[in-house]
């Protein structure tokens, strides 16, 4: 198989992309993180975007500057992971559904509310014919579209595919996930979500999108190595499995630089990554994100992002560091998150 | 020998709680469409085909405990897995087994039921994330021990037929050595009401590619079969191969298809290629036809430039089944190994005339013939085609 090159890469989240540079974070007291505006007019026609719901909103338009960054304009294939898909619409169908008592209802809001919204608007904008993929698994949702992503590749049908993760928030549905124990009872600012020390986590809104080519180019961040997902593990043999996936891997746990930990301030699940932060990688560079973008169940798209910032630019920017531990050029980076101590994932990047 | 062995398979369709059941009624032409009795919807006077066994008949006959949350996708996928388990050869699945599992909507029941009750009744807040797909396949895994790749496809319509498709490419490709794949969706207010605004909702019995055909019948089922790698197998039964697949996107609109086809055109160009065979080779299509104006003119036209004036012997079997949205592609996957395995033809119920455009006819009476090769289309909004073709094992 040939290596896999991220050549492109865009993301909207609570954040702005200029974070890793300016270190300015965005502070919010509420426990649901919207994604920041964004100029979405200058990539989507305005007649369009009124009919989008957010996360095609957001998806198209991290798709498009992901693409323009590569110098793509058709990838052969586009593979997206969402967890609970476009949410908005579901909600919208649901709520006149119920509300008229199965009356007659508008199917505007029906016509978008399946999970491969996203994936299929992104195919009709860019007139993409190509093998067209939508994952939804939790938070394994974007590393199942990494996943097929790897597959494709082996086939080696297609140079070029745009992959990523995109959730949005939804008023009722979202607001659920309070009711159930999902997000924080009480309002905490994302800064202090490490140190909550409570129940629950902050749930957000982002989209991460990115270029995967066979060929490196000028704008070349690193290269995707590997993809593991694992549904259920115990606590105990987490350890073996993330050594199992370095040496499939050919690396060795010394050739791991820094990990980017999915850490979202839940004491319930929080352990999963403290144990590793106090044992397997203590003397690892440890990064953090979900203070900054709060969790949702494609966020781990972020963390791609993140990793594939760190490694084109050789340094990691302070804001997301969890421990005092430095990294000078980093080569080597694992990326590793669950939700609720269910769907693990293991992401691997190294510098090209 | 190409193409990836299936040895294990289970269904549970509105024609049948078992592959025996389904097989008996596709052999006598005897379809499962009626009005709706379990779901409770407004919109009684639209036929579906239903699975006529309640929640709590299936959480009996599944042994769960009294507060399972368990949505009714979850237990008609687990009802289909236990039938695929007990003719696989596996007291249980072995721990390395993989699971890909497609669905639409996944548990939208449980929030249709639940979404005023939610902030008053503690005791239904198990099901606020089973509204989300993952949530339905991970019970369903948990049922059976399944812990290591347990993933989702929602594609809508071809959501199954792309999970088919993903696990055939995993055992290709050396990353599993067994998976289970196929996919379930249950009936539901939010889809009936949502076809039904869609206005493609026939008030009759469907009829697939009849020039008067005016609109689908909504079903329900869960499918899934076993693949496994070569080394596994042994002297195993293979039940048929899994030997070509293509996914292609038509790029035409989020819910019509595209007048010449396109999108299902090359994905059955590309399937046909990848199983390394001419189209003449084809013995039988297994259409999508759900009995659209729309869907059925697209798809003939598709058959039409792939096939020219030979287009195989074909049927669609939603009018047996209803239209069971993410599970239709592993269902219709599971009749084109039965067809294969017993020589046979399931026919195109309720056709009468040929299309007006194309004059395709397609088979209307059960036949017994050779079947060594199938073609099966399964096509989903969001412009999603898909293409499996299934080969004799010999």
């Amino acid at each position: 198989m040939s290596k896999i090159y991220i050549n492109g890469i865009s993301s909207v989240s609570p954040q702005s992309e200029d974070i890793y540079e300016n270190e300015i974070p965005q502070t919010y007291n509420e426990n649901i993180l919207p994604a920041i505006n964004i100029d979405y007019k200058s990539l989507i026609k305005p007649m369009m975007l009124r009919r989008m719901s957010k996360a095609v909103k957001m998806g198209l338009y991290c798709s498009k500057k992901a693409l323009q960054e590569a110098g793509i304009a058709d990838p052969g294939a586009i593979l997206v992971g969402t967890g609970q898909g476009c949410m908005q619409d579901t909600e919208k169908f649901m709520s006149n559904m119920l509300e008229s008592e199965e009356g007659l209802l508008s199917p505007t809001s029906f016509i978008q509310s399946t999970h491969n919204t996203v994936a299929g608007q992104i195919a009709l904008d860019l007139k993409c014919k190509g093998h067209n993929m939508t994952f939804t698994q939790n938070s394994a949702s974007f590393e199942t579209a990494l996943l097929d992503t790897v597959l494709l590749f082996e086939d080696e049908q297609v140079q070029n595919i745009l992959v990523g993760g995109v959730d949005e928030t939804s008023e009722e549905f979202t607001g659920f996930q309070k009711l159930d124990g999902q997000i924080k009872e009480a309002s905490i600012n994302n800064l202090d979500l490490f140190a909550s020390g409570t129940s629950g986590t902050i749930i957000s809104e982002s989209a991460a999108f990115f270029t995967l080519s066979s060929e490196k180019n000028d704008s070349t961040y690193a290269e995707f190595k590997d993809v593991q997902i694992i549904n259920k593990v115990e606590k105990s043999d987490l350890i073996s499995k993330i050594e199992e996936f370095l040496s499939r891997n050919k690396l060795r746990l010394a050739d791991i630089d820094a990990v980017i930990l999915g850490r979202n301030g839940d004491s319930r699940f929080d352990h999963y990554y403290e144990d590793l932060q106090q044992g397997l990688f203590a003397e690892k560079c440890q990064v953090g994100f979900k203070h900054l973008v709060g969790d949702n169940n494609s966020v781990s798209s972020y963390a791609f992002w993140l990793a594939s910032k760190i490694l084109k630019e050789k340094r990691i920017s302070q804001i997301f560091k969890l421990n005092a531990v430095n990294c000078n050029a980093p080569r080597n980076i694992l990326i590793y998150n669950q939700y609720l101590g269910r769907n693990h994932g293991l992401i691997l990047l190294q510098s090209h | 020998m190409r193409g990836v062995a299936v040895t294990g398979m289970g269904l549970v369709s509105a024609i049948g709680n078992n592959i025996v059941e389904a097989h008996t009624s596709l052999k006598n032409g005897k379809e499962g469409i009626s009005l709706p009795e379990i779901l409770k919807t407004g919109l009684k006077d639209l036929p579906v085909g239903e699975i006529k066994l309640s929640n709590s008949d299936i959480s009996n006959i599944l042994q769960l405990p009294d507060d399972h949350s368990y949505t009714r996708a979850a237990l008609i996928g687990t009802l289909a897995i236990k039938e695929l388990l007990s003719n696989s050869g596996f007291d249980n699945f072995p721990e390395d087994t993989g699971f890909i599992s497609g669905t639409s909507i996944g548990g939208i029941d449980k929030t249709e039921e639940h979404f005023h009750n939610y902030k008053d009744h503690p005791e239904y807040r198990k099901y606020i994330q089973a509204q989300h797909p993952g949530f339905t396949t991970e019970k369903i895994a948990e049922y059976f021990g399944l812990k290591e790749v347990v993933t989702t496809i929602s594609t809508a319509c071809s959501s199954s037929a792309n999970a088919i498709m993903m696990g055939a490419r995993m055992i290709e490709s050396g990353k599993l050595k067994r998976v289970i794949v196929g996919g379930s969706d249950c009936l539901t207010k939010f889809t009936l009401n949502g076809f039904n605004s869609l206005k493609i909702l026939s008030d009759q019995k469907s009829k697939p590619f009849d020039n008067d055909r005016n609109g689908l019948n909504l079903g329900e089922a869960a499918a899934y079969i076993m693949l496994e790698a070569r080394e596994l197998i042994g002297d195993k039964k293979i039940l048929g191969r899994v030997s070509g697949f293509g996914n292609a996107n038509d790029a035409f609109h989020q819910t019509a298809s595209s007048e010449n086809g396109e999108g299902a055109y090359l994905a059955i160009s590309q399937a046909i290629k990848k199983a390394k065979l001419s189209a003449s080779e084809i013995d039988f299509i297994n259409a999508h036809g759900t009995g659209t104006r729309n869907n059925d003119l697209s798809e003939s036209v598709a058959l039409k430039r792939i096939f020219g004036d030979t287009v195989p012997d074909f049927s669609s079997t939603k009018a047996f089944t209803g239209h069971t949205l993410g599970a239709a592609g592993a269902v219709e996957a599971i009749f084109s190994l039965l067809a294969i395995q017993n020589a046979e033809i399931y026919p195109n119920l309720n056709f009468n005339s040929e299309m007006a455009e194309t004059g395709l006819v397609p088979v209307t009476e059960f036949q017994k013939k050779e079947i060594r090769t199938v073609l099966s289309n399964s096509f989903g909004f969001g412009g999603n085609c898909t293409s499996l073709i299934f080969q004799k094992d010999e």
